[in-house]
């Protein structure tokens, strides 16, 4: 085993006892990183878990987030309400309106899955953590005190600067590339028999044009 | 009645020092100690950045109850406080901070041998505590104090004798006089033996086996409370004001500086106490605790053999200028 080793330095007696007070003195002139909370707010990340935000225009009802919380704690009433026909003839319409949308941060574990399942980005973190009550059940907030943490939700950050293109631009980007291609392909159709470099014979896709934008 | 003036004023200048100078070295540690480890320490008593805090502490421990337990001795255990503290106020008021009449409590012609008997009593008020306290983890770490006392003592003496063997007396201000620079190298060895022996007398970490909070609770202060263990406290602190005034006046020269020399010489003297101070905390924030027998080891094999090799140095370097 030993044999195996690199050969150490030769150590002079003392060393560690040194670097040992060389570390407590290296980090005594450091910052320290102590935060002084009640006197001075955290700087917290956009992300932070705090608190779960409801954006009501947005909600439909469709109760995922409802089904998915792992420990219950989101509670939503509803009714139907018929919407009259839009034009003359038409068929009446059927839509959802909320009633009640609470959540019970007694129960909540912070897990954010109705925050990822909700398809309609009605539901946000926000950074906000003071909420604390004497009450258990002041811990469950109701639409309007939800509907408030929405003024606190930070603007999403940045993407990294290597970070892939989001798919929305991604997809139209794509589409306008196409149009323009198309533009300058129908542009040069009345001068046929002078090639230009990118000219795409019609009916055949360039590559990367492939299927739907 | 001018000498009983003179008497009183300097036993008041000298119990203030007592008071001030422990909890000056206590706040201190607790500012250090944060900052060496990323923290801030006390920010809030007394306003700014936390300087009354050991004030603070002090309010608290005198508003709890004094608990003697049922089994416990009861006047060794309630004496056992005054005996550790009294000692490093006897002490204090022999310490010269300056080459003046008046800049000493009391000049003792035996200085050294009167400073370090008495030191030697602080830790009896340990013992006292420990064997007063009917508690098996007292009696722990009473039983630790005395073997921590008897493996500590001897080197500390020997190196003092070193000095006084360089000085040719055992008077505090006569070692200072004949104090020359080039005494710090000749006594360095001496010096660290001395340091390091006067840590483990006092019970500081890493040699602070007696009080190992994590084996045996507060070793013999486990049963105190309120002020009787505030007391106890403030004797560790009153100790490393003693210990690092002591190691300045006998190794590092007292007033003795580079410049400043009239007048000047107490700031010499409470500066390098102060640097030692902060050394002593320094040490306590970065090592761990050592063990019983590495603490045994480390006296018997090492710094009493150091402290034989100086005195031996002493000797053959005085000789040789005596010649």
């Amino acid at each position: 085993m030993t044999e195996s080793l690199p050969p150490t330095r030769p150590r002079i007696p003392g060393a560690g006892l040194a670097k040992g007070l060389a570390v407590t003195l290296r980090t005594m002139t450091r910052k320290t990183v102590t935060e002084q909370y009640p006197d001075v707010q955290p700087e917290l990340p956009p992300r932070t878990r705090g608190v779960i935000g409801l954006f009501e225009e947005n909600c439909t009802v469709c109760m995922l987030c409802a089904r998915e919380c792992p420990d219950w704690c989101i509670y939503i009433d509803s009714h139907k309400e018929t919407v009259p026909a839009a034009v003359e003839g038409g068929r009446e319409r059927s839509r959802n309106v909320l009633d009640r949308f609470a959540i019970d941060f007694a129960l909540c574990m912070y897990c954010g899955i109705c925050i990822e399942v909700c398809p309609f980005d009605a539901l946000f973190w926000s950074p906000e953590f003071e909420y604390a009550e004497t009450d258990i059940h002041e811990l469950t907030h109701e639409r309007d005190r939800l509907r408030e943490w929405m003024w606190t939700v930070p603007a999403p950050p940045a993407l990294d600067p290597a970070a892939e293109e989001p798919k929305e631009l991604a997809a139209a980007r794509k589409a306008a590339d196409k149009l323009a291609a198309a533009q300058a392909a129908a542009a040069e159709e009345p001068t046929p028999g002078e090639p230009t470099p990118g000219e795409s014979t019609p009916g055949e896709p360039t590559p990367g044009e492939e299927g739907p934008a | 009645m001018n000498d009983v003036l003179d008497v009183a004023l300097r036993l008041i200048v000298v119990f203030v020092a007592f008071l001030v100078l422990p909890l000056v070295v206590g706040q201190t540690e607790h500012k250090v100690m944060a900052h060496m480890q990323g923290r801030l320490g006390p920010m809030y008593a007394g306003g700014f950045h936390g300087w009354a805090q050991l004030v603070a502490d002090g309010v608290k421990f005198a508003q709890k109850e004094d608990i003697v337990p049922a089994d416990a001795d009861r006047r060794i255990f309630q004496l056992a406080p005054a005996v550790a503290l009294l000692p490093y106020l006897l002490v204090l008021l022999a310490i010269p901070i300056g080459p003046s009449e008046g800049a000493v409590g009391q000049v003792v012609d035996a200085g050294i041998f009167f400073v370090l008997a008495v030191m030697g009593v602080g830790v009896l008020g340990s013992l006292m505590a420990g064997w007063a306290s009917a508690n098996k983890f007292s009696l722990l770490g009473g039983l630790r104090t005395a073997a921590q006392l008897l493996a500590y003592e001897l080197p500390m003496l020997l190196a003092a004798a070193s000095v006084a063997m360089a000085a040719g007396t055992v008077s505090l201000p006569g070692i200072i006089d004949a104090f020359e620079w080039w005494w710090v190298p000749w006594q360095i060895v001496g010096a660290l033996v001395f340091f390091v022996a006067g840590l483990a007398e006092l019970q500081r970490p890493p040699f602070d086996m007696p009080v190992a909070d994590s084996e045996i609770i507060f070793g013999a202060y486990t049963e105190y409370t309120g002020l009787r263990f505030a007391l106890f406290l403030l004797a560790e602190y009153a100790g490393i004001v003693v210990l690092c005034g002591l190691t300045t006046v006998l190794f590092l020269g007292g007033w003795h500086g580079p410049w400043g020399a009239d007048g000047l010489g107490w700031v010499w003297t409470l500066l390098k106490t102060a640097v030692l101070a902060f050394v002593v905390i320094w040490l306590r924030v970065t090592y761990p605790r050592l063990r019983e027998d590495q603490l045994q080891k480390l006296s018997w094999t090492l710094l009493v053999p150091l402290a034989l090799a100086q005195i031996a140095l002493t000797g053959i370097v005085k000789v040789a200028i005596n010649q």
